[in-house]
């Protein structure tokens, strides 16, 4: 029951005496139980309580994904601060436009990476000291006793249309709701071994972290590089008696593409759930066909509601070319369809906006009221009290049993290798190149590939995929490049996107 | 000739790589798992080999003389 708890880390503590020794969290180099990550976390918190002497402030976690970074989050956390996963490949350009919105108290890292952290903070923290400090149980307490659910927990950075990624606040109410929901009706339980695809950064990683410390399972981190040798990754599933994964569905076309069960087929494997994209029907036939037993669940939601808000357990059978619906909401959650005038839809195949209400809602962008009030709204169907929903900018219908189909996006937002993406900051990054004239990013649906049209004298696709790789990360640089002589525009001078839809 | 078609098809994915040195496109995460899936892909239509899960190890990879290679052996079978 969420109404229990007010704050994450009272899972971490009942894990802690349930399940000590249990391996918690591993990676291919370190396994931490719950006791000792425990222990690690109590002594960040102290650290930061005694020598940062903040609170309700941002701290940046500037590690790879590791165990490490799990400690230095919750010890944030407990000292009433939140934490901001940064992604170590993220260029200087972009972290610095992070850096000005967050204005982070102090980042934490490992000693690789110390130089690079100090030129966005003053105040840097290395792991392996501060892990070294004697913890201060009844300080930890205290400052504990002062927290509110209401409180942060974390920002999540996603792309901006603007050019300046935006952060996604979210706050313990919202996330303890999720993970409450997300295990009791998924079902995860202390038996299971969860291998995590997702980096940190990503809000994909939040079942695998947090319905492993609220049930006191196992999480297992695949190593990156392995999702490009499928031998290796199905060996990690085999290896560490995975039963469930939460990936992308491009990590999972992956394993199909390669027909990668015809070598390894991970034999404890039964529960598959993906999200965060558009699963193409053709992979999952090929999962379910290896695993007719398992459970398959695809979910669909956007960070600003915590996570996930629908999910659909699939126990019909699709044709390659059918769509598999996004389901229903979540307990303690409400999913709803509004039409342009905000009439709410009932009915069946008519298409409208899927907007969301419930605690899992964030708490909008940090430092960004604008952007925040253009999205986070008023429902317009309650007129009598406050009663705030999510535009989620997404297009659906429902089916005839009522389940909702996604269609596509309002604006040019982009999914791409589970990634979102503003097309806009792809082309705020590229005119940015000199001597760039013009361009344009459109989304490939067919071949799943972001194609760049642009118009320059100078500029070659060299030059620009260099120039990218600094400003970009790196799932957002283009996949093809088009050079033009002119870029098509439209009676008011804008790009014109249908025109150049047809050079794809 | 196969590699200069094949440096063709890793081109459209990285026009920035000097495929003729670089020996590195796995083990130095040039290539992600999108663009192996998006190249591997590409070389079966274009020469009609399959490519499966033993084949995708770093080694026939990791640049543009492996997968030319790779291809070739393919080919033959």
């Amino acid at each position: 029951m969420s109404t229990m708890y007010t704050n994450i880390l009272e899972y971490l503590f009942e894990s802690a005496e349930k399940f000590p020794d249990k391996c918690a969290y591993f990676d291919e180099k370190v396994s931490y139980t719950y006791s000792r990550m425990l222990s690690e976390v109590k002594s960040i918190a102290t650290l930061l309580i005694e020598d940062l002497g903040l609170v309700q402030k941002p701290v940046i976690v500037f590690m790879d994904k590791c165990p490490m970074a799990l400690a230095s989050f919750w010890g944030i956390v407990a000292s009433r601060n939140f934490y901001v996963p940064i992604d170590l490949e993220m260029p200087d350009i972009r972290l610095n436009l992070i850096k000005d919105n967050l204005d982070p108290a102090a980042i934490i890292t490992d000693r690789d990476h110390y130089e690079r952290a100090l030129r966005f903070s003053d105040k840097v923290y290395i792991f392996d000291d501060m892990i070294k400090t004697a913890s201060d149980d009844t300080l930890i307490r205290n400052r504990m006793r002062s927290a509110i659910d209401t409180d942060p927990i974390y920002v999540l950075y996603t792309s901006g249309s603007t050019g300046v990624p935006k952060g996604v606040v979210v706050c313990h109410r919202s996330l303890i709701d999720y993970t409450e929901q997300f295990s009791t009706e998924i079902g995860i339980t202390s038996e299971d071994v969860i291998a995590n695809q997702a980096p940190f950064y990503f809000d994909a990683s939040l079942v695998d972290i947090y319905c492993t410390l609220r049930n006191g399972a196992t999480m297992g981190m695949v190593p990156i590089e392995y999702f490009s040798v499928p031998l290796r990754l199905l060996e990690f599933l085999q290896k560490h008696e995975i039963t469930t994964i939460r990936w992308v569905p491009s990590a999972m076309k992956m394993v199909s593409a390669f027909k990668g069960f015809k070598s390894i087929r991970p034999d404890k494997l039964r529960k598959v759930i993906f999200g965060a994209e558009a699963m193409p029907t053709k992979v999952y036939n090929y999962w379910k066909a290896n695993y007719p037993d398992a459970v398959f669940i695809q979910n669909y939601g956007p960070t600003e509601i915590t996570g996930v808000c629908t999910y659909h357990i699939i126990n019909e059978d699709y044709d390659d070319d059918e769509t598999i619906p996004i389901g229903r909401s979540f307990k303690n959650t409400e999913v709803f369809l509004l039409d342009e005038d905000d009439k709410l839809i009932t009915d069946p195949d008519i298409t409208g906006e899927i907007c969301v209400k419930g605690s899992c809602l964030s708490l909008g962008y940090y430092n960004f009221p604008e952007k925040t009030h253009e999205v986070f709204t008023q429902n317009p169907l309650n007129k009598l009290y406050n009663e705030l929903i999510y535009r989620t900018g997404d297009l659906a219908r429902y089916n005839a049993d009522g389940d909702l189909v996604f269609i596509c996006r309002k604006d040019f937002q982009i999914k791409h290798m589970g990634h979102r993406i503003e097309l806009g900051e792809i082309e705020t990054a590229v005119m940015a190149i000199p001597d760039m004239k013009n361009a344009c990013c459109l989304f490939d649906d067919k071949g799943q590939k972001i194609v760049l049209f642009y118009e320059s004298d100078r500029c070659d696709d060299i030059s620009i995929g260099e120039a990218l790789s600094e400003r970009l990360q790196r799932y957002m640089i283009p996949n093809v490049y088009r050079k033009m002589d002119h870029i098509p525009l439209n009676r008011n001078g804008k790009v014109d996107r249908v025109k150049l839809k047809e050079f794809i | 000739m196969n590699k200069d078609r094949i440096i063709e098809i890793l081109m459209e994915v990285h026009p920035e790589v000097d495929y003729e040195t670089e020996n590195g496109l796995i083990d130095k995460r040039i290539f992600d798992s999108f663009d192996v899936v998006t190249v591997v892909g590409e070389l079966m239509d274009e020469f009609d080999i399959e490519i499966t899960a033993e084949h995708m190890i770093p080694e026939n990879f990791n640049s543009a003389e492996a997968i030319a290679e790779l291809v070739e052996q393919l080919e033959d079978e």
